[in-house]
């Protein structure tokens, strides 16, 4: 849902999209320790991994992104891990395209990074409990903001998109929600077996 | 039957002008023209039929684009359901946008569809991308792998538990652990994995082999799909 395809956003909105997502790399790559690149490449085959899983949401199933929790594990090494996991994607799937993996990146990674930046302290520092009800927090808020910058993408792209991009952001509800669900259970058990986890892993 | 080129730089570089060229499309004679090309390339270099099958995937916004802009795009109202209008320019432009996407998902199967991930990480490495992002791709490549093995084999387990999925907090909970447990597992891997690679001498970068020199064919290939993304682009336009 959040992979825009080729041959439907305007050429300001895939430059921009781009210069963005460039930024956001680039900071990451400045800070990160070689080192650390198969710990974050390893982390983020299972980030992958997870949302292959199809969870039911209500009537319908959905793919999590797992965004925020990338944010709080990953810091802002979560912007290469989803450039990577997106022109995979393209490759072997045929979802999202070449054109838009820059404004893509931008719209899946940016929530997650900025959550995972405002509320990972406080994650890290709580009980697993209330470690769980931070995590929705940041899950349902990562998706909600993926949404959003979708939708933004098709507004500023043309103006005829935004009925669709109204009536998209309804289908984001049951997406969220599952987010919610599963990241909370997620960081609630890395919270109780191993806490350490939970560190950011690079920068 | 036709042969493309098979080495990667040429293919992932052709794909892209194509792409960017295809993607700003306007309008609907040279967007049909460019998908109606990209099928006959594609049938004559004999992609399989789960290529195929991935035109058929559009996302949910995709569907909803064709269903509201006929009645969103203002213009000569050609169909009237309750207080709605169609308009012919929004159907035109509904058909413009399926045009380009379609032909750029083909133009992707084509070039990029049947290559191994690994391959794509060298291509990628010779065409100056940050050494840090190949490397991240070739490994998150790798492990993906061994991790959805992993993820299947415990999933198998929940279901000889007698787990099965609904839309409800068990499955959430269940998922939420499946996952948690995936990543306490990847952190260990990366664990043995980087004393594995310090073992063997990493020094921060991997040696990579140095990529051949492109022939005259394959330059001359990119040229002509330069030439024919300036053509379109100019018929689009002119």
């Amino acid at each position: 849902m959040a992979h825009i395809p080729d041959g439907i956003l305007s050429a300001p909105v895939l430059i921009g999209g781009a210069v963005i997502a460039a930024g956001g790399v680039a900071m990451a790559l400045r800070r990160l320790e070689d080192r650390m690149v198969p710990r974050a490449a390893i982390l983020s085959a299972a980030f992958f991994a997870g949302s292959l899983i199809a969870v039911p949401v209500g009537p319908s199933s959905v793919h999590l992104l797992f965004t925020g929790l990338m944010g709080v594990m990953l810091g802002l090494m979560a912007f290469p891990a989803v450039l990577v996991a997106l022109l995979l994607q393209t490759v072997l799937f045929g979802f999202g395209g070449l054109t838009t993996l820059g404004v893509n990146t931008v719209n899946i990674a940016l929530p997650g990074v900025l959550l995972g930046l405002a509320l990972g302290p406080a994650i890290r520092a709580a009980s697993p409990g209330r470690a769980a009800m931070l995590a929705a927090v940041c899950g349902a808020l990562s998706v909600a903001g993926t949404g959003a910058l979708v939708a933004l993408s098709l507004w500023l792209s043309s103006p005829v998109f935004v009925p669709v991009a109204k009536i998209m952001l309804i289908t984001y509800l049951p997406l969220a929600l599952g987010e919610a669900a599963v990241t909370a259970a997620a960081v609630g058990f890395l919270s109780r077996v191993q806490p350490a986890a939970l560190r950011l892993v690079a920068t | 039957m036709i042969a493309l080129p098979g080495d990667m730089r040429v293919r992932l570089v052709t794909a892209l002008i194509l792409v960017v060229a295809i993607s700003q499309l306007q309008t609907i004679p040279v967007a049909a023209t460019v998908l109606a090309a990209a099928v006959t390339v594609a049938v004559m270099s004999g992609i399989g039929g789960k290529a195929w099958l991935r035109m058929l995937h559009v996302e949910t916004f995709m569907i909803l684009l064709f269903v509201t802009l006929p009645f969103t795009v203002p213009g000569r109202a050609v169909l009237t359901i309750g207080p709605f209008d169609a308009s012919a320019e929004g159907f035109t432009r509904a058909a413009v946008i399926a045009c380009k996407v379609s032909a750029s998902v083909l133009t992707i199967v084509v070039f990029l569809g049947s290559v191994e991930a690994m391959r794509l990480g060298a291509a990628l490495h010779s065409l100056r991308v940050p050494e840090p992002i190949v490397r991240l791709f070739v490994l998150t490549v790798r492990y993906l792998s061994v991790i959805g093995g992993e993820a299947r084999r415990l999933q198998e387990a929940m279901r000889a538990r007698a787990f099965r999925p609904g839309s409800n907090r068990h499955t959430w909970r269940s998922y939420g652990n499946l996952v948690g447990m995936l990543l306490v597992r990847a952190l260990d891997r990366a664990q043995r994995v980087e004393e594995a690679m310090l073992c063997r001498g990493f020094s921060g970068r991997f040696p990579w082999q140095k990529p051949p020199r492109l022939s005259r064919s394959e330059m001359g290939f990119m040229a002509l799909a330069t030439t024919a993304a300036v053509l379109i682009t100019a018929a689009d336009r002119l």
